[in-house]
This record gives C-alpha cells, sequence and structure tokens, in this order.
C-alpha cells in the first residue's frame, strides 16, 4: 500500500483508531502520554498533508475506492489543509500541556475516559475540517459536539455549574446540527447529491425557495456551532466551567472549524451565482459580525471570571472573521481566515495561562490575578504577550489580522467597517488592560483564599504555553505561512465559488 | 378553494414533519424540566427523520430491497395467479354451468386475452430474455388469467357484457403485473441510510443528555431549570461572601 496515496485519510483514522485504547489503559500517566503521542502522529500527517498540498494542489481522496459523487470523498485544498495543520498543532501543544492540569481538575478514576473523548473531539474536528461530503461534515460535527459535551462536563468536580453549561450546550448544538441536517436534506431534495463539489454545481443557476431556505437553515445551524453573536449563549459558560485545558482546546479549535465549514459553504456549495448570498452578507453577517465585535467585547469588560471574560472574547473575535467574510472578497476571506489562524494561536495561549493559574491559585477569579508577576512571572508575560496579541499590538500575529482586516474593509469599500474594527479594539485594550494592571501593579494576596504560594507553574505546562507564545510573535513576523497560503487559498476559494462581486 | 384544500391535503407528509417540528422546539422552549427538554428534542429530530423519509419517496416505489430476478419472476406468475386461482376455479367450475362457461370465453374473454397473451410475450421477450423457465411462466400466466376471469363471471352474474368487462379487468391486470414485476421502481435508499445515521446520533445525544441530567441530579438535587438557576445564582454570590473567610 502507497502510503502518500493514503494519506489524506490519516489525520481522521489515528485518533478515531487509537483513542480507545486510551480508554482501555490504566488511569494516571499512560493515557496521557498516549493521548500526547498520537496527537503528535496527526500532527506529523496534517503537516505532511500541508506540504503536498501546497506543492501539488487539491488532493482528493476516495473513501473505499467509490467514485465522488456517490462515495464519500475527503477533500483537501489549501483553506481546509490551513485548518487541518492549525487544529491538529494545538492539540499537539495542548495535549501534553495537559496532564498536570488534568490531574487537579477532573477524578483521577475517569482520567483514561478523558483522554480517550479528548482524542475523539479531535478526531471530529478534523473529520469536519477534511470531508467533501455535505452529510459527513453532520456525522464529524456530532463527534466532535458529544466528545465536547462530556469534556466540558467533566469540569463537575471544581464546579458544578460545569454540568448545567454542558447541558445548555447539549441543547444548543444539538437544535443547530438538526437545523444544518435539514438544511442539507432541503439541498439533496434540490439535487440529488451531497457531495459538495457536485453540489455546487447542480445549484447553479437554481434560484427558489427550497434552496434559499436550505442556505437559511444550514446558515443558522452552523452559526449555533460557531457561536455566531446572538447565538452564542451556550458559550461563555461552557468555556468557564470546562476543564481549563478543554477550555484551551476548544477555544482555539472548535469555532475555528465552524467557521470554516460556513466559509465552505458559502463558497464552495453555494457560489456568488446564489442571489441570497449578497443579502445574506449585507443584513446577516455584516450587522452580526458588527454586533458580535462591539457588544460581547464590551460584555467581556464587565466579567469577574477571566475564563468568561475570554470567552465573551471570543464571540467578539468571530464577528472579526464573519465582517471578513462578508465582505465577499477574496480579501476579506484571506483576513478571516488568517485571523482564524491567529486567534487560535492567542486564545490558546491565554486559555493555557488561565490554567497555570488555575493550578496555583485554584481559582480562574479575576482576584486571582492580583500581583500575579510577583508570584508566577513566567505565566503572567505568557499572559501579557498573548493579550498584547488579542488586542493587536504590532510584532504580534494580532495586529497581522487586525491589518489584512483593516486593507480588507478599505478595498472592499466598507470603510466604517475599517473605523469600527479600530475602535473594537480599544474595546480588548480595556478588558486586557484591566488584567495588566492587576497583575503587574496590585500587591498580590498574603492571606485569604487567593494568596498564591510563590511558585510558577511546572515545566510540562511552561513550556507548551511558551511554545504557543512564541507562534504568537514568530507568525507576527513572519506571514508568509500564515498571510501566504491564506491569501493562495483565499483566491482558490472564490475562483470555486464563481468570483466576482456578490 | 378545492385546489387549495387539495395544496393542503397532497401534501400531508409536510404538514406532519412541521407540526412535529414546532411541537419539539416548543417544547425545548418552553418545559423547565431538563429530560422534558431531551424528549422534546427528540420530537424535533424524529421529524427531520421523516421529512428526510418523504425525500427519498419515489410514486409506486417499493421498498429499497434488491430481489434477483427469479424471484419476482416466481412471485408474479407462480404465487399470485398460479395456485389459489386453480382450485377456486375448479370448485366453481363444479357448481356452474360448463356450457355458459366456455360460451363466453370463446365470444368475448378469449380474445382479449390472447391480446394479453401477446403482450406479455413482448415484456418478457424484451426484459428477461431468458430460456425456458420463462416461457413456461409466460404460458401459466394467460391461462390461470382467463381462470380468474372465469371464475368471476360466474360468481357476478350470467350477462355477457358484465362478463366482458371483468375478463377485460383481470387481463389488464395480469398485463399490468408483468410489467410492474419486470420494472421495479425502487425508493431512493440514500435518504434512509442517512437518516439510519441520523438516529444513531440522535440516540447518542440523548443518551448523553439524560447521563447529564443525571449527574445534574446528583449535584443539584433537581432538574427543574428555574431552581438550577436560582441555586447557580446563590453559589456565584455565596462564593463572593465566602471568599473573606473561610479559606485563610
Amino acid at each position: 500500500m502507497n502510503f502518500a496515496a493514503q494519506l489524506p485519510v490519516l489525520p481522521v483514522i489515528i485518533p478515531l483508531v487509537l483513542a480507545p485504547f486510551a480508554m482501555l489503559m490504566p488511569n494516571g500517566r499512560a493515557p496521557h502520554a498516549w493521548a500526547t503521542f498520537v496527537s503528535w502522529l496527526t500532527f506529523a500527517a496534517c503537516a505532511f498533508l500541508l506540504a503536498a498540498v501546497n506543492d501539488a494542489g487539491v488532493i482528493s481522496y476516495q473513501l473505499g475506492d467509490w467514485a465522488p459523487p456517490l462515495g464519500i470523498e475527503y477533500r483537501v485544498d489549501l483553506a481546509n489543509a490551513l485548518v487541518l495543520f492549525l487544529v491538529s498543532g494545538i492539540a499537539a501543544v495542548v495535549f501534553p500541556f495537559a496532564y498536570a492540569s488534568v490531574r487537579l481538575e477532573i477524578d483521577e478514576r475517569q482520567s483514561s475516559f478523558f483522554y480517550c473523548a479528548l482524542l475523539i473531539c479531535l478526531t471530529g474536528l478534523l473529520g469536519v475540517t477534511i470531508t467533501g461530503d455535505a452529510f459527513n461534515v453532520f456525522v464529524f460535527l456530532e463527534i466532535s459536539s458529544l466528545s465536547a459535551y462530556a469534556l466540558i462536563a467533566m469540569g463537575a468536580r471544581r464546579d458544578r455549574r460545569a454540568l448545567t453549561a454542558a447541558f445548555n450546550y447539549l441543547i444548543m448544538g444539538t437544535i443547530g446540527a438538526t437545523f444544518f441536517v435539514i438544511g442539507v436534506g432541503l439541498l439533496y431534495q434540490a439535487t440529488g447529491t451531497l457531495n459538495m463539489a457536485d453540489l455546487h454545481d447542480r445549484l447553479l443557476g437554481q434560484s427558489n425557495r427550497v434552496v434559499d431556505a436550505g442556505f437559511a437553515f444550514i446558515v443558522v445551524g452552523i452559526g449555533l456551532k460557531l457561536a455566531m453573536f446572538p447565538m452564542h449563549l451556550w458559550l461563555p459558560g461552557a468555556y468557564t466551567y470546562a476543564p481549563s485545558a478543554v477550555s484551551a482546546f476548544l477555544a482555539a479549535t472548535a469555532t475555528k472549524v465552524a467557521v470554516y465549514v460556513l466559509i465552505r459553504f458559502i463558497d464552495t456549495v453555494f457560489g456568488f451565482q446564489f442571489e441570497f448570498l449578497g443579502a445574506a452578507f449585507t443584513w446577516v453577517f455584516l450587522p452580526l459580525g458588527l454586533a458580535g465585535m462591539f457588544i460581547a467585547s464590551l460584555v467581556a469588560v464587565f466579567q469577574d471570571d477571566i475564563k468568561r471574560m475570554l470567552a465573551y472574547s471570543s464571540v467578539g473575535q468571530i464577528g472579526y472573521m464573519l465582517l471578513g467574510i462578508s465582505f465577499g472578497t477574496v480579501e476579506g476571506l484571506s483576513a478571516s481566515l488568517v485571523h482564524m489562524f491567529n486567534h487560535a494561536l492567542m486564545k490558546g495561549a491565554l486559555f493555557m495561562a488561565v490554567a497555570c493559574v488555575v493550578l496555583r491559585a485554584g481559582s480562574h477569579s479575576i482576584q486571582a490575578f492580583a500581583g500575579l508577576s510577583k508570584r508566577m512571572p513566567y505565566t503572567t508575560w505568557a499572559f501579557i504577550i498573548s493579550g498584547l496579541s488579542l488586542v493587536g499590538v504590532p510584532l504580534t500575529v494580532g495586529f497581522v489580522s487586525k491589518w489584512y482586516l483593516l486593507q480588507a474593509s478599505f478595498a472592499a469599500g466598507f470603510w466604517y467597517a475599517g473605523f469600527l474594527i479600530v475602535a473594537s479594539s480599544l474595546i480588548a485594550v480595556l478588558y486586557i488592560g484591566r488584567i495588566v494592571e492587576l497583575m503587574l501593579l496590585r500587591e498580590p494576596a498574603e492571606e485569604g483564599p487567593y494568596a498564591i504560594p510563590a511558585k510558577d507553574a511546572p515545566l510540562s505546562m511552561l513550556i507548551p504555553m511558551w511554545f504557543l507564545v512564541a507562534m504568537n510573535v514568530y507568525f507576527g513576523l513572519n506571514t508568509e505561512l500564515t498571510g501566504g497560503i491564506a491569501n493562495r487559498a483565499a483566491e482558490a476559494l472564490m475562483v470555486m465559488a464563481g468570483a466576482g462581486a456578490p | 378553494m378545492e385546489s387549495w384544500t387539495e395544496f393542503v391535503i397532497a401534501r400531508y407528509n409536510y404538514w406532519i414533519v412541521i407540526v412535529l417540528m414546532m411541537i419539539g422546539l416548543y417544547t425545548v422552549f418552553a418545559r423547565g424540566n431538563l429530560v422534558k427538554k431531551i424528549v422534546g428534542l427528540n420530537i424535533f429530530q424524529t421529524s427531520v427523520f421523516i421529512f428526510y423519509i418523504t425525500i427519498g419517496k419515489v410514486a409506486g416505489g417499493t421498498a429499497p430491497i434488491y430481489i434477483g430476478d427469479e424471484l419476482y419472476h416466481g412471485d408474479g406468475h407462480g404465487d399470485g395467479h398460479g395456485d389459489e386461482p386453480h382450485g377456486a376455479a375448479a370448485d366453481h367450475g363444479a357448481d356452474a354451468g360448463a356450457s355458459l362457461h366456455a360460451k363466453i370465453e370463446n365470444d368475448l374473454g378469449a380474445n382479449d386475452l390472447k391480446a394479453a397473451a401477446n403482450d406479455l410475450t413482448l415484456d418478457e421477450g424484451v426484459i428477461a430474455g431468458e430460456g425456458g423457465h420463462d416461457a413456461a411462466s409466460l404460458h401459466t400466466a394467460p391461462d390461470d388469467a382467463a381462470k380468474i376471469a372465469n371464475e368471476q363471471l360466474i360468481d357476478a352474474g350470467k350477462s355477457a357484457s358484465q362478463g366482458f368487462d371483468i375478463a377485460a379487468d383481470a387481463a389488464h391486470g395480469a398485463v399490468e403485473a408483468a410489467a410492474y414485476h419486470s420494472e421495479v421502481i425502487y425508493t431512493n435508499p440514500l435518504p434512509h441510510v442517512l437518516i439510519l445515521t441520523a438516529i444513531v446520533v440522535g440516540v447518542a445525544g440523548t443518551a448523553v443528555g439524560l447521563a447529564l441530567a443525571v449527574r445534574i441530579r446528583e449535584a443539584y438535587g433537581t432538574i427543574e431549570e428555574d431552581e438550577l438557576e436560582a441555586m447557580d445564582n446563590v453559589a456565584e454570590f455565596g462564593a463572593a461572601a465566602e471568599a473573606t473567610g473561610t479559606r485563610g
């Protein structure tokens, strides 16, 4: 069997097949080591895949040798190769990081189940990204969501509110997934196919209520999954009460994958020939993106729980991605892809820093951060650098994102959107600045529940965290990988979408 | 007015889908009990299952189960028209007058049946095109059909015109049956397969949801959303109040 020919299926097969072994292992260190090993293997496969796609162009893999319109096709182009690289990369960094944090926050007896669920969640996210079949997206979306519900609920050992948060996420996530299925069903009714490329061909020139309704159901369904602004209510609770390592993993990957699915459906499946799309851009994505940027960011300023604050900030950042999509231009789309990648880096690092604080202070309340620089200097500076990145300070990835977004908004003629991007970044200065002030200038509590021993997080956590922080700076200086690939990916998507004005 | 009612009635399956969907969603949103929410979610998903099955339906189609060639030839000719009428016709033949029977058959029925037999030969020839087995069944088909016709004639009455109608019907039925079995229309199997997958996903979701409800009851002692929310609020303010005293 030719290894290279089977490469596209490996990112899904490796974690899927190897995950159950984690469950069979004795609790403790073994399942963690296994999950880390598997995540690295997966990352290697994704990196090879990105390199292959970068050289050779689109790769199509036919599962079981069934030809595409009938069989399930894995179709890897630059856009999803980039997302695969991102998701598996975050997994490869967060999984080794998780050990100390998980040992504190999760019942020892559940650890083998925990790592198994984590690997299955990774499988689902990668599967959603790689597949070229509309119904397959639903199946993998539910694989990742179901395991995510379980992972979030495991935070119940520290705070029982994790249970209600997971339950709310389950209700909204299932409604979202079911809406998505209804949409796919309507498209199937109109075209008789489920393959995305084939759907695109057969939807060309079709303009009727069935397709319009299918589009609406799909947008609402994915909107629930990606926490599009008014449908974000599950997200703050889920990220706040999940085990810290899970928060770091999900915040950096789950919503990004959903954004990718939205882009895939807009550009590959529907395309700009679809008349409804222009209206959706102008009246749905643009206003909701802007509203998310401002309202969610403003809400973040007033949170007393750091994880909840970061979660609201995530909702705001998703607004930037929607804004980029809504321009309907190559620049806008590549800005969205770049921001997707960069936001994963910064949010991952920020949630990891919070996980370190939780490990020592036992709390993610804002009071635990007072005077942190004197107690945990490495964690503090990791938080500050990735926080600056979130604000969009030059030399960090956040700046690159904002720069691309600004260029895109001016190029598309939405100058006021450019102004609003800058204005909303100032809100980020407020909520990050508030924490930075607290960490650097306050005196740490000497006694009381928030008194922290002057001892930084263990190296097993510091190294992955600082690696991610370094990536925040590296990709801020070297935009070749993200900017270059995202740009070409966006161009390819636009060609497929039938370029030109929406 | 007629067209309006027809519009509604002709799409009755879609109305079922819509009504179930709304009931399900309403239950999810309006009920405070977590288990009821899960049940509402299930009703909502069931409506989608029915929707997919509706998509797959092809008018006149059968269940998408493939049966080999021999099997449905045997079904069409042997079982349907062969065995039962034989016995029945014999009984009735004994009761009724043989002369009337023969006369009607010769005058009216036979011509029609011969035409039917020709049709059958054509159909079968095109589609099956096999050797002896098919030929044999072809010969039995018109014979049997004639017997049914006769039997029905005797039962119904002695009028010749009536006899013609029924004989024609029977012959027509035989032709249709042959055509039907030679060119089977299936409903679309793909939506069925998709929805089997979706059912599995739905069951898994229900299981996780109910498991969470059990854990919530263990942790809170209730599964009513209002009470849970109240307890969470107390916990939030309580934690802030306790913060000063307990741990130091």
